[in-house]
């Protein structure tokens, strides 16, 4: 056991929301702002995403995703930011009092606010349900990236990867740079999740492309020797491989919250928040792809810097408790909405929109609902795993007078 | 895992599982040279790597069988020696839940053959009293036999340390070492492997799936038949080890044995098994629908459970006969004792199992070994979630697997020594590294750097090139 030491901010996940937070709190003059980081240098994901586009609107210029996440470090430490890494938090209670493990013993940490930024991951097999032998081999973008641009080693030569987000495009590409070499992409939504080049690029690289198809077996008795995939037109074909590369499909890694006192929306994943960022208790805030999946680094460090403002306002007593809350009830149609309640009085700077993703895509009309009364709607034409942005204004000027409001998407389809 | 291949030893078990375990401890107690062999390139990679982690008063166990014996023997010697071994216990109690009238009119049998099997704690609760217990149980419930003797163990510690005892008292273990073909001669065994040959003067066929096989290649024939039954698992994230506490078994009727709920010594909930009846003996595959067909049982008992992600998924395989009862027998003429068809109360029952196996031995003309006076008890390091962890601890390293808190010396302990894992699923049964709600996305790349050379089948298969 270390001593038990006081920090004025101390933010969960050394990522792109947590050091942009940092930053943003060291720049409003709040002198002790503390980043705990697990791994054992902060940076998050962009560590290990060894290729471009990375920091154009946060730095001025596009950077690989370790030369951003060592760009970050580097302002953190001109900006006079604590990073602790190897650090973990076990426990997070009430009022800002964090347990931690580091390499030395446990620790206490009490502090006036803390940030969660403790970002996403992908869904693992298990979590998929996904059928057949469970032999060394399957794995997510995640791990190949740090496999590959941190400890230097291949999982395997042969996979096949499942999923057409914009990291399967990654996955893709750090595949081909360490000379493994794909043996399909299969996707189950008859077109690719991510916008343009994910159709196109695994195309240029020679790699089958399957739509509409699903795997539907893993065999191997050690490691992966083979995978059956179920085609669009219902016929079944084995493919051999030594690997499953399962990408996208992201979750929030909100292992913390969940084991908290704090309250977890199950639509996102993540934790509940106000337009503020602020958590179930007012000490706790989120910022970045906690808070739903998925994001791209320069969206989480926008949003890390406008909440760590917001945090600083807090600590100024600028920001006011909430007198009353607007619940949003997210409706039929939508897979998740950040955030999950309006506190009133509202105030700007606040994260300005409300965040939704569809459960399934098509054309239709976005409403806002009070009872039978539309507040607000819009037509709009909608992908699954894509960003629909809702104006605050909008919801606040219609839910003066209501405890609860509903959005919901209805397709055309749906009738 | 080097043995002295040219020596002779009193007594080789085959087979690593938690029964192999038990009985090479008990017979290394007992003053034996002894030599396990197992096929796989890890201990517990049969039957044993996938059970429900419970330690079973024998409440519903056949009156007056040789199961119910085993099984109230093995809980016994459990409770007296796992402090000193530092295994976990969950005093978790369990309730045979009725969620029907059907279900109901049992429970007074029930409660009627656990009294016979000497389980006298046992008593019948009303819903109101279920649902004071655990309120987060769906209220449809009928009603429910109280169990407070059933508790959750560690599965994999515990046959770990039988073995580790063992060890610490002479035993050798022999992994990648099936056993092709034997002879016996002038009272001695030669046993054929890939490793090599070995000789000794007793062989006990622990080889749980592989039982008969054995049989029938050393002896040429046996005397029953393996008959695998798939169970599949899911295991639900920590945070629903708040909606529940006490097991929950079935009821069972004729058709189904039904399925059971319960927390893990390690903080997830788990339910399964599934009873899939199949001819191969190595394929433990998950199924979706069966997964999804489990996770909607283990909401309709606790509905909460709904909002609960999925953690792991699993399956094993149970070396169930053409009967149901244990298939154990000695043939002193032959040297040979077998222990088969242990099909599903083998982590219970181990230890009464090996108690059995001596006394079985007893009858044999060379029996009499000179018993350890003062045993080793190695110390077991704890993986239960309500017990003190390394991360807990000063100087751990570092934490490799965030999810499970798994710390960097506790891999590098697992790694070394006589019973060092030997893939990465016996690392995983040794840590939890890798067994979180991540499943390895963090940690995977870390462990295939630090596991390096170690593994028949490593995580990494060649350098990346720059």
């Amino acid at each position: 056991m270390t001593e038990p030491f006081e920090t004025d901010v101390a933010i969960v996940g050394g990522g792109p929301a947590g050091i942009a937070a940092a930053l943003a709190l060291r720049h409003r003059g709040v002198a002790r702002v503390t980043v705990l980081e697990r791994e054992s240098e902060a940076g998050g994901v962009p560590r290990h995403c060894g290729h471009p586009p990375f920091g154009l609107r946060e730095f001025g210029r596009i950077l690989s995703g370790p030369a951003y996440a060592a760009r970050l470090r580097l302002e953190a430490v001109r900006a006079g930011v604590e990073i602790r890494t190897r650090t973990s938090v076990t426990a997070l209670g009430p009022s800002g009092r964090l347990a931690l493990t580091t390499p030395d013993g446990t620790a206490a940490l009490a502090a006036g606010r803390v940030i969660l930024a403790t970002g996403v991951r992908e869904m693992p097999r298990s979590a998929r349900l996904i059928t057949g032998d469970r032999p060394v081999g399957v794995l997510s973008t995640g791990t190949l990236q740090h496999a590959i641009y941190i400890e230097r080693q291949k999982p395997f030569r042969r996979p096949l990867i499942v999923g057409t987000e914009l990291v399967s495009l990654s996955a893709v590409l750090t595949c081909w740079k360490a000379g493994i070499r794909p043996v399909a992409v299969v996707e189950a939504a008859s077109r690719p999740t991510a916008r343009w080049p994910m159709a196109l690029f695994p195309r240029l690289l020679g790699i089958p492309m399957h739509y509409g198809a699903e795997l539907v077996d893993i065999r191997g008795r050690s490691r992966v020797e083979a995978a059956t995939l179920r085609l669009a037109d219902g016929t079944t074909r084995d493919v051999d491989c030594d690997g499953i590369l399962l990408t996208g499909r992201f979750v929030p890694e909100s292992a913390l919250v969940r084991l908290s006192h704090l309250d977890v929306d199950m639509g996102s994943g993540g934790p509940s928040i106000d337009q503020f960022g602020r958590c179930s208790d007012p000490a706790y805030f989120a910022a970045g792809n906690l808070l739903r999946p998925v994001e791209t680094a320069g969206w989480s460090f926008r949003e890390g810097k406008r909440i760590g403002g917001i945090v600083a306002d807090d600590l100024d007593g600028r920001l006011a408790p909430a007198e009353r809350t607007i619940q949003i009830a997210r409706g039929e149609g939508l897979k998740l909405a950040v955030p999950q309640r309006i506190a009133l009085p509202s105030a700007e700077p606040s994260l300005g929109w409300i965040q939704l993703r569809a459960a399934t895509g098509g054309t239709g009309v976005l409403s806002i609902r009070d009872g039978s009364a539309i507040l607000w709607e819009k037509r709009l034409s909608i992908l699954p795993e894509r960003r629909i942005l809702v104006p605050l204004a909008a919801l606040l000027k219609a839910g003066e007078r209501t405890d609860t409001v509903e959005i919901r998407f209805t397709s055309d389809k749906a009738g | 895992m080097m043995t002295s291949q040219s020596g002779l030893f009193d007594v080789a078990v085959i087979g690593g599982g938690v029964v192999g375990c038990a009985v090479a401890r008990r017979f290394a107690l007992d003053g034996a040279r002894v030599l396990l062999l197992e096929r796989a390139s890890d201990i517990l990679s049969g039957a044993s790597k996938a059970n429900s982690a419970l330690l079973h008063t024998g409440f519903d166990a056949p009156p007056g069988s040789l199961e119910l014996a085993c099984m109230q023997a093995g809980y016994r010697e459990y409770c007296e020696i796992r402090e000193r071994m530092n295994l976990p216990l969950l005093e978790t109690g369990a309730m045979v839940v009725a969620w029907s009238e059907a279900d109901l009119a049992r429970l007074d049998s029930i409660e009627a053959q656990a009294r016979a099997n000497g389980v006298d704690d046992v008593r019948l609760m009303e819903p109101a009293e279920v649902l004071a217990r655990e309120p987060h149980l769906a209220t449809s419930l009928r009603g429910a036999l109280l169990v407070p003797g059933e508790h959750v163990i560690d599965p994999w510690s515990a046959p770990l340390a039988y073995l580790k005892q063992a060890v610490a008292h002479g035993a050798e273990v022999l992994c990648n070492a099936e056993v092709l073909s034997g002879r016996l001669d002038a009272g001695l065994w030669t046993l054929e492997t890939p490793r090599g040959a070995v000789r000794a003067r007793i062989v006990i066929n622990c080889a749980g799936l592989f039982g008969d096989e054995v049989e029938t290649r050393l002896l040429g024939r046996s005397d029953f038949i393996i008959m695998p039954r798939k169970g599949q698992f899911v295991v639900f994230d920590k945070a629903a080890s708040a909606l529940l506490t006490t097991i929950l078994l079935p009821v069972p009727n004729e058709r189904t044995k039904g399925v059971v709920l319960a927390r893990t010594i390690f903080g997830n909930v788990l339910v399964g098994p599934t009873a899939e009846e199949q001819l191969d003996r190595t394929r433990a595959d998950v199924r979706q629908e069966a997964l999804r067909d489990l996770v909607a049982k283990a909401v309709a008992m606790v509905p909460g459970l709904a909002d609960m992600p999925v953690t792991a998924i699993y399956a094993g395989l149970r070396p169930a006969t053409e009967k149901k009862e244990y298939r154990v027998s000695a043939k002193p003429e032959l040297r040979w004792i077998t222990i088969g068809g242990i099909r599903s109360t083998g982590l219970t029952a181990a230890l009464g199992i090996a108690r059995h196996a001596a006394s079985l031995h007893a009858g044999f003309d060379d029996a009499g070994f000179r018993p350890v006076n003062d045993p080793v008890w190695p110390h077991m390091p704890n993986l239960a979630e309500h017990g003190r962890r390394d991360w807990q601890a000063d100087g751990h390293g570092e934490i490799v697997c965030h999810c499970e808190l798994v710390t960097r010396r506790e891999i590098e302990q697992a790694l070394e020594g006589p019973l060092a894992a030997g893939d990465v699923g016996g690392l995983k049964r040794r840590t939890r590294a890798g067994m979180g709600r991540c499943q390895g996305f963090y940690c995977q790349a870390r462990i295939a750097a630090l596991t390096e050379g170690k593994f028949a089948e490593p995580l990494a298969v060649e350098k990346a090139d720059d």
